[in-house]
């Protein structure tokens, strides 16, 4: 690797001050997992590197004072994966958790690693997207709260100015009869990039949905919502066809690349499969309610 | 720039080095403290070879920067059993002949010690998944099955 100032703070304040001076030649590290190898491969040539490890404020994993959950962004994928209230309450959440790279990786990459990086795939965009998690961010003036749905700005860019960070996410409680899902398509299940991810999250009310929220990952530049396939779901029954209507609907708003990992249509195809898999096991998530709720199985 | 000063506990010893700000713990462990059992295979976090416990916990230490390990716990596979009293698993895979050519077996062996102190009693799944990060070349991943099953079956695993 090439040579850089490393910075060790131990609080946000310290972390502000050093972005203040230094922010556009500066990389902050958590995981290092994504960091690293462009750093080792000359893609990103940091003048200076300031090492997030030290900093308790964002290891924050819990409840949020009244209902939802905060995420800090230094929260490792395997401290999300293996969370018993996360599992049981966000179940799609700690399933992108367990989906990232392999456990050597998950202990050390990170929730805001792996949205800072903004890479189209990102597992854990999705489901947090579905959640309506909200980013919060820290700068010179304060802090901002941004919908995570409009954090990302294009491959690789963010709402993220020079001098600010991303502190944690705040995940509104889902509240009773609600149910969600995340799966991806790789052709190996370890180690591997989402040719596709779709996220899914429905609430359930009077015997209709409520509220849907899907999210799609590598489909676009960005994460993103496929809102006409929500608002064809919202204040109807989920039967199979509204379920398979919402899935085609998913697909059309999908504009994905041809690549090695896909071509254009295959990724809208698995759209189309992974949202209607990803609202029927939403819905029947939903149906047992809150208590009733299977854990998925840890691995 | 200046060499710093990384405090750390080392396979259960307090240690100081001198390390550059910009080399990863792999390096550190293998240049500066001589401990080669962790290796460098691919150096971006595929393949496992330089699997050590930080804090308890297997993680890739070709992508963690020495200073990130400060005041922290790391583990190699030369602190996990010692001649005359080895780990169950690497009794297992000396005597069951498991490595081939050996490159990837102190990662295999880190992994799958940090898999039997978290779950003791895995099953075959589980024990697949526990050591899918790391890569054989030599594709023995049969004989690493066999001898990990053996161990979670035979007795229980010691703290990694």
């Amino acid at each position: 690797m090439r040579r850089f100032d490393l910075a060790l703070p131990r609080s946000l304040d310290d972390c502000l001050k050093l972005l203040a001076e230094r922010g556009p030649e500066a990389k902050l590290v958590a995981g290092g997992t994504d960091l690293l190898p462009q750093m080792k491969n000359g893609l990103l040539k940091p003048a200076a590197v300031v090492d997030l490890s030290g900093v308790a404020d964002l290891r924050v994993l819990g409840r949020q004072n009244g209902a939802g959950l905060r995420v800090g962004a230094a929260v490792t994928a395997r401290e999300i994966e293996l969370d018993r209230h996360t599992r049981a309450a966000y179940p799609a959440l700690a399933e992108s958790g367990a989906l990232v790279g392999s456990v050597q990786i998950r202990n050390l990459a990170t929730v805001g690693g792996n949205l800072c990086n903004a890479a189209p795939s990102a597992d854990m965009a999705p489901p947090l997207m579905a959640l309506e998690a909200e980013a919060v961010i820290a700068g010179p003036r304060g802090r901002r709260r941004v919908p995570l749905s409009t954090f990302f700005t294009g491959v690789r860019r963010t709402v993220l100015a020079p001098d600010e960070m991303l502190v944690e996410l705040v995940v509104p409680a889902p509240g009773p009869r609600s149910g969600g899902q995340y799966l991806r398509h790789t052709p190996r299940r370890e180690l591997d990039i989402a040719v596709v991810g779709v996220a899914s999250q429905i609430t359930l009310s009077d015997g209709v949905c409520s509220k849907a929220r899907i999210a799609l990952a590598a489909v676009a530049p960005t994460p993103i919502r496929a809102t006409a396939a929500e608002q064809a779901l919202e204040g109807q029954p989920l039967t199979a066809e509204r379920i398979a209507r919402a899935g085609q609907l998913a697909l059309e708003a999908a504009r994905p690349i041809s690549d090695q990992r896909g071509s254009a249509d295959f990724r809208r195809h698995l759209v189309g499969v992974l949202t209607r898999r990803t609202l029927t096991t939403a819905l029947e998530r939903a149906g047992r309610g809150h208590e009733g709720r299977r854990e998925p199985p840890i691995r | 720039m200046a060499k710093q000063v990384l405090s750390f506990m080392l396979n259960d010893t307090e240690t100081d080095v001198l390390v550059q700000p910009y080399v990863t713990l792999l390096d550190a462990l293998r240049e500066d403290l001589e401990l080669t059992g962790p290796k460098e295979g691919c150096g971006t976090g595929d393949c496992g070879a330089c699997t050590v416990h930080l804090d308890g916990k297997p993680v890739a230490s070709c992508l963690v920067l020495a200073l990130q390990a400060r005041g922290r716990s790391v583990r190699t596979i030369e602190g996990l059993g010692r001649f005359g009293a080895l780990h169950p698993l690497q009794d297992a895979f000396v005597r069951l002949g498991v490595p081939q050519c050996g490159f990837c077996i102190p990662g295999v062996i880190m992994a799958a010690a940090a898999l039997l102190a978290e779950n003791p009693r895995p099953t075959e799944e589980e024990i697949r998944y526990g050591i899918a990060g790391n890569l054989c070349r030599c594709t023995g991943y049969t004989k690493m099955l066999t001898a990990i099953s053996e161990v979670a079956g035979a007795a229980p695993a010691r703290e990694a």
